[in-house]
């Protein structure tokens, strides 16, 4: 069996499991936030309404909460929202509960590794569609509605049918300048953004192995772009270290069978991969960054679980030392404990210096909430995952998506530029 | 069920076309459906009523997860969205909350049903008859697991 198969079997209490079986999952962690919580207490409600007893979850101890769509408060219905989930976790006893304003905080997907939250192996759900992030730590990582998760908070499982699993081969350490969303960015290009639907979308070769789990993480985020149920990458001793610097000392090495069977295999030569850009409107729609269209910038923004991890920053930092922007720059780390290291590392300073706006953690634009939504024919350059008509504001406005170092270079020159080119 | 076809001739529809971003806030259901497919249709709210359905291409509903989604349309008084592909999310959702029906087709009916046509929908026959031009398509079964929690009433009746 692979990876996901093998998950899947051990959760289900079976020996093997193959494609298209369904099997009902037992789960080990699970994520709810300032969307999707008050979403599930709303199903709660109805279920109390018709009796049905909801009391007590299944573990609170494996239930943790973030606040991250919408913090810092814009209006009262958001700030009522975080009233409610800090009521839910009260009343069930969830200890986890990440708040803003009290030390660690961000985006959700973010705190399951910076917080070591889940473990390879895991089955892990999240009332999120980039759950799949975490897959980056070798678990089942999925995203799931307000009613499953909170069949899930209830009963502690939940079906799945198990998934075909394609495998994605990188051969070669990605050049410099090319980061691991360029390489995603290429994945959903060439398969589309139905292309995964239904699958799984694993990662592997020397290329992989040689990649940091932060890049990994970036890689398994977009997965879901491309429609699939989890993007995974098999645990190696990169994952347990990286897991074991952050606390979780219990954390293996966890991976596939060697007789493990894929439904495609697709090969990627490391050295022919180029910054890329996904135009408007579609994370399909891709260009190699020196083919993009010349348009006029009018935003640079570096945030969200995609594109705002350490390592993010760091890129976007080595291309904006020294230099001022052109065009509105936002740089939001994830957490707060990446803002810290970027504080302490000097990266801060450097994106002050370069004339940069440094927010709190937040998903705030990424998803047209709030802290710098687009106005009408804005165009932004973004180190997000989506860029439907609308997704960061304005119908008619636009966004580019692009790995840190583009969206960087970018905010330099006020045009989409490839930072080889600076 | 039968019901009149609002046709959006596209692909992905996603749900942040479905509902926008700004309203993930917004719980109440009633509200949510007043702001129903606001990124692609703002006439959307004018023209639908109880019992409709719509029609659209491949991968209906990608993107994020929102059960706000299925719930807007829902509340709209869409019953069934019948398109040639559904995004996983969406269709768990409309099936595990039991919002609505998310019906799988090919693509004659994609072709030969257009907007305004009354359709009756026979679940138990995997047909769709086309009342206003008197033809009849398949639509693809239902898998046994999620026609058994169609059946249920959603997951929380669904007696595994």
């Amino acid at each position: 069996m692979n990876i996901v198969e093998k998950i899947l079997a051990r959760a289900s209490g079976k020996s093997q499991v193959a494609p298209d079986d369904v099997v009902f999952a037992k789960v080990d962690k699970v994520m709810v936030h300032d969307v999707s919580g008050p979403g599930v207490i709303k199903v709660f409600d109805k279920l109390k309404n018709k009796g049905v007893d909801v009391s007590k979850l299944w573990d609170p101890t494996k239930v943790w909460v973030a606040e991250d769509h919408f913090v810092p408060s814009a209006e009262k219905i958001s700030a009522e929202n975080i009233v409610k989930l800090s009521n839910f976790t009260k009343n069930y006893g969830i200890e986890k509960h990440f708040k803003y304003g009290m030390g660690q905080y961000g985006i959700c997907h973010t705190l399951s590794h910076e917080e070591a939250l889940v473990m390879p192996g895991d089955v892990y759900v999240g009332g999120d569609s980039h759950t799949n992030t975490t897959g980056a730590l070798g678990a089942f990582a999925c995203g799931l509605g307000h009613t499953d998760i909170a069949y899930v908070l209830l009963n502690g499982q939940i079906w799945f049918k198990v998934p075909e699993t394609d495998y994605f081969k990188l051969n070669g350490k990605l050049p410099d300048h090319v980061m691991a969303k360029d390489l995603i960015l290429k994945i959903i290009g060439d398969i589309g953004t139905d292309g995964g639907n239904y699958r799984t979308m694993q990662f592997g070769g020397s290329g992989i192995d040689e990649m940091s789990v932060e890049s990994r993480l970036t890689l398994c985020n977009m997965t879901t772009e491309a429609g699939a149920k989890n993007g995974i990458v098999e645990a190696d001793q990169k994952v347990v270290d990286y897991l074991s610097s952050r606390g979780a000392t219990n954390a293996k090495v966890f991976r596939g069978d060697d007789d493990a069977q894929y439904a495609n295999v697709y090969e990627y030569e490391a050295s022919e991969m180029e910054p890329l850009v996904a135009k408007p409107f579609s994370p399909e729609n891709i260009s190699v960054v020196r083919e993009a269209p010349s348009v006029d910038l009018d935003k640079s923004y570096i945030g969200s679980c995609t594109g705002a991890k350490y390592e993010d920053l760091e890129a976007a930092a080595k291309i904006l030392k020294g230099k001022t922007v052109k065009i509105r720059t936002e740089v939001l780390p994830a957490s707060i404990s990446i803002y810290k290291r970027a504080m302490e590392n000097g990266l801060l300073s450097i994106f002050l210096d370069a004339g940069v706006t440094v927010g709190p953690p937040t998903c705030g634009a990424c998803c047209g909430a709030h802290m710098g939504v687009l106005a009408k024919n804005e165009i932004c350059i973004s180190t997000t995952n989506r860029n439907f008509p609308g997704r960061m504001g304005h119908v008619e406005s636009e966004t580019y998506l692009s790995s840190p170092m583009v969206a960087a270079a970018s905010a330099i020159t006020g045009k989409i530029t490839d930072p080889r080119d600076l | 069920m039968k019901g009149n076809v609002i046709k959006y001739e596209r692909d992905n529809i996603d749900t942040d076309v479905i509902i926008p971003g700004q309203y993930l806030k917004v719980h109440d259901y009633a509200e949510l459906a007043t702001h129903a497919m606001e990124g692609l249709d703002p006439d959307f709210h004018s023209k639908v009523k109880e019992g409709d359905f719509i029609l659209s291409g491949k991968n209906f509903g990608c993107g994020s997860s929102r059960e706000h989604a299925p719930i807007a349309l829902s509340h709209s008084g869409i019953k069934a969205v019948l398109a040639l592909s559904f995004a996983r999310i969406f269709y768990r959702n409309s099936v595990d909350g039991a919002f609505l029906l998310p019906i799988e087709i090919e693509e004659d009916a994609y072709n030969g049903i257009s907007e305004g046509d009354e359709i009756d929908i026979d679940v138990s026959k995997n047909e769709i008859k086309n009342l206003t031009k008197n033809k009849t398509y398949k639509m693809k079964p239902f898998s046994e697991i999620i026609g058994k929690i169609i059946e249920a009433g959603g997951l929380f009746n669904y007696k595994p």
